[in-house]
């Protein structure tokens, strides 16, 4: 093992290089340009391409013009210009292409935007959501491999904190199952024999030999997510089986919830922690698991209150459940503001569990 | 007289009992059976001729196609190419993206105007700059034929479309876009050239223009480019007969036929 000081940006670039990411595409937007920056420099040594696209809308359909072909390929943005490439996400959801959307966010504001996308049609993106940058450099692997597995894009979503904090980390390959063969990547190889492919979200098939046509394709692929709901579903629960409050967070909010959890376990609150890894699926019978013996269930999400939709819908009684984050922006409009704080968010647990007055 | 009595003895009461050989082999062995476009259209010519070029060249077995949207997208069903359909507009990315990992193929784009010149105006211009070594075709009928005869970037003034019912006004309606002189006014191409099929010597010029593209691409020598003038007479509400005449008349006395660059014999 040798560790190397690296930025988030840096390490994710090394986990997607070594993952087999060839090609990437992306349009500069803090703080995702460091992503772009570094895949610029890393990814040309390593084999691939790296393309500075004049926008958002031109990196990510050029991505799907690299995943189609068969290649690993990635891009990527935050939140505006993610709103950009819906479009194309979902047509990458639809036509099946896989590949990897990096979402270096400014901040929590973009769960919708990740797990209920703006696109057309009915399909869903797996959004993994790593509290730090070695969990980051895991899921970044995983992403490819989910996408490849399920043949749709997947999205990272990470925020400030993930893309410029700089740790000492040892980017290692995942040891993931096999995949299937890529046969229906386009190369051009079975053009005018009669069997040549096309990748297409209609899907109705060439005149002599029918697809499935809209319907049936549509049908499939609405019930291909309906698997990945129940098959993908990844969270992390801290001490939650005595717990009478559970403190629901995710990303690296929750790496912030989770020292305030443990600091007031060892002032003997029966307190634990619940965080969904995948934001899309949401794992909520893990939830509601986590939350059943529980008096009270708080969210703590730095937006206005995003996912507690989802915390509602599966917390096991849903009466229970109290918003204790909120909207938290920093001067440049770029990174957190003061609420993403220890000291703030202990506050705020302790009002909630009637303890302390809140003072914000 | 013996050979005019034979010729008459030929019954064409019906069909022919067995197809011809000669009309067999004439019929694209890479298109796989009839399309749906309307009668007198241009854009199944254009298909046509894009097809034969690959067989001619012997690169159909690395050839990749990214078809936008519009009447001719119902080509993937009957085009023998492995084919990717695109969003609106952005079939010039797609290209990119597959030729960057896939750089011994021969990657073409098959866009309309509205396609490329209205929505996709940046992809191809940016595509062309970059110099991405790939082939855009443009069926330009200077309507959205699909959605029944709009105005698209390309429709002449003084045309009537269903959104410019007193014809195109530059007042109103801006100017139309001469794209493939934009294109060839950035470094980056190989090749571009603005043929028509409204004249058997159109479509055989038309051939020729598509084969240097091809030939371009081939040579690494960037974008090339190949507008072809088509007939959009449902688009246009002329019958489909005068559909060669309208076209010959209206957009060809506007936007030129003709090679704008051809690197061909340079040295890089
Ligand atoms: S509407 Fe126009 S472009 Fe479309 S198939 Fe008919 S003639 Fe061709």
């Amino acid at each position: 093992m040798s560790l190397e000081l690296l930025s988030g940006s840096v390490a994710i670039t090394r986990a997607a290089i070594t993952a087999g990411c060839r090609f990437f595409a992306g349009y500069p937007m803090s703080p995702f340009t460091g992503l772009l920056e570094a895949m610029s420099r890393e990814l040309g040594p390593a084999g691939g391409t790296c393309i500075n696209a004049e926008s958002e809308i031109e990196g990510v359909n050029m991505t799907i013009g690299a995943a189609a072909a068969g290649a690993r390929a990635a891009t990527g943005s935050c939140g505006q210009g993610i709103a950009l490439m819906q479009e194309a996400i979902a047509e990458g959801a639809l036509n099946e292409t896989p590949f990897v959307v990096f979402n270096m966010a400014r901040n929590q504001q973009d769960y919708f935007q990740c797990t209920r996308g703006g696109g057309w049609g009915d399909y869903r993106t797996i959004t993994l959501a790593p509290k730090d940058i070695h969990e980051a450099v895991e899921h970044t692997q995983l992403l490819f491999h989910l996408a490849d597995l399920h043949r749709a894009p997947t999205i990272l979503y990470g925020d400030p904190l993930l893309a410029q904090t700089l740790v000492g980390v040892d980017v290692q390959p995942l040891e993931l199952d096999p995949l299937p063969a890529k046969d229906w990547a386009l190369d051009g190889s079975l053009s005018g024999t009669g069997r040549s492919r096309q990748v297409w979200t209609w899907a109705m098939g060439k005149a002599t030999d029918p697809g499935l046509g809209p319907d049936g394709h549509w049908r499939a692929v609405a019930e291909k997510f309906d698997r990945i709901a129940e098959q993908e579903q990844r969270h992390e629960a801290i001490a939650v089986e005595d717990a009478d409050t559970v403190v629901v967070a995710f990303g690296s909010a929750a790496k912030f919830a989770e020292h305030v959890v443990e600091e007031l376990r060892a002032e003997g609150h029966r307190i634990g922690l619940f965080r969904p890894i995948t934001l899309w699926p949401f794992p909520g019978a893990a939830l509601a698991e986590a939350t059943r013996r529980a008096r009270r269930v708080l969210v703590f999400e730095l937006n206005a209150g995003q996912m507690l939709d989802d915390v509602r819908q599966w917390a096991h009684d849903r009466d229970t459940v109290r918003f204790v984050g909120g909207v938290s922006i920093g001067e440049s409009g770029l990174d957190y503001g003061p609420l993403l704080d220890v000291p703030v968010i202990k506050q705020r647990v302790l009002a909630a569990l009637d303890l302390e007055p809140a003072r914000s | 007289m013996t050979q005019r009595t034979t010729l008459d003895l030929v019954d064409t009461s019906g069909p022919p009992t067995a197809p011809s050989t000669e009309v067999a082999s004439a019929h694209p062995s890479l298109i796989l059976g009839e399309h749906s476009l309307c009668p007198g259209c241009g854009e199944p010519v254009a298909l046509r001729l894009i097809l034969e070029t690959l067989q001619e060249l012997g690169v159909v077995q690395r050839s990749i196609g990214v078809v936008g949207h519009g009447c001719y997208g119902s080509f993937v069903r009957i085009m023998d190419i492995d084919v990717l359909q695109c969003l609106h507009g952005r079939a010039p990315s797609c290209a990119t993206g597959i030729k960057r990992v896939r750089p011994d193929s021969v990657v073409f784009t098959m866009q309309g105007d509205g396609d490329m010149v209205n929505e996709g105006l940046q992809e191809v211009l940016h595509t062309a700059a970059r110099g991405e070594n790939v082939t855009c075709i443009l069926l330009n009928n200077g309507v959205f034929g699909d959605t029944g005869g709009q105005q698209t970037a390309t429709t002449v003034l003084g045309q009537r479309t269903k959104t410019s019912l007193e014809g195109r006004a530059a007042a109103e309606h801006g100017y139309p876009i001469p794209i493939s002189d934009l294109v060839a006014s950035l470094q980056g191409v190989g090749y571009v050239a603005r043929g028509a099929v409204s004249t058997p010597g159109g479509v055989a010029q038309t051939k020729r223009m598509l084969r240097r593209a091809f030939e371009s691409q081939l040579a690494g020598e960037g974008l090339s480019l190949v507008e072809i003038l088509t007939m959009c007479p449902t688009g246009w509400f002329v019958p489909a007969s005068e559909g060669p005449g309208y076209q010959s008349e209206s957009m060809e006395t506007v936007y030129g036929i003709g090679e704008l660059v051809s690197r061909r014999g340079e040295q890089s």
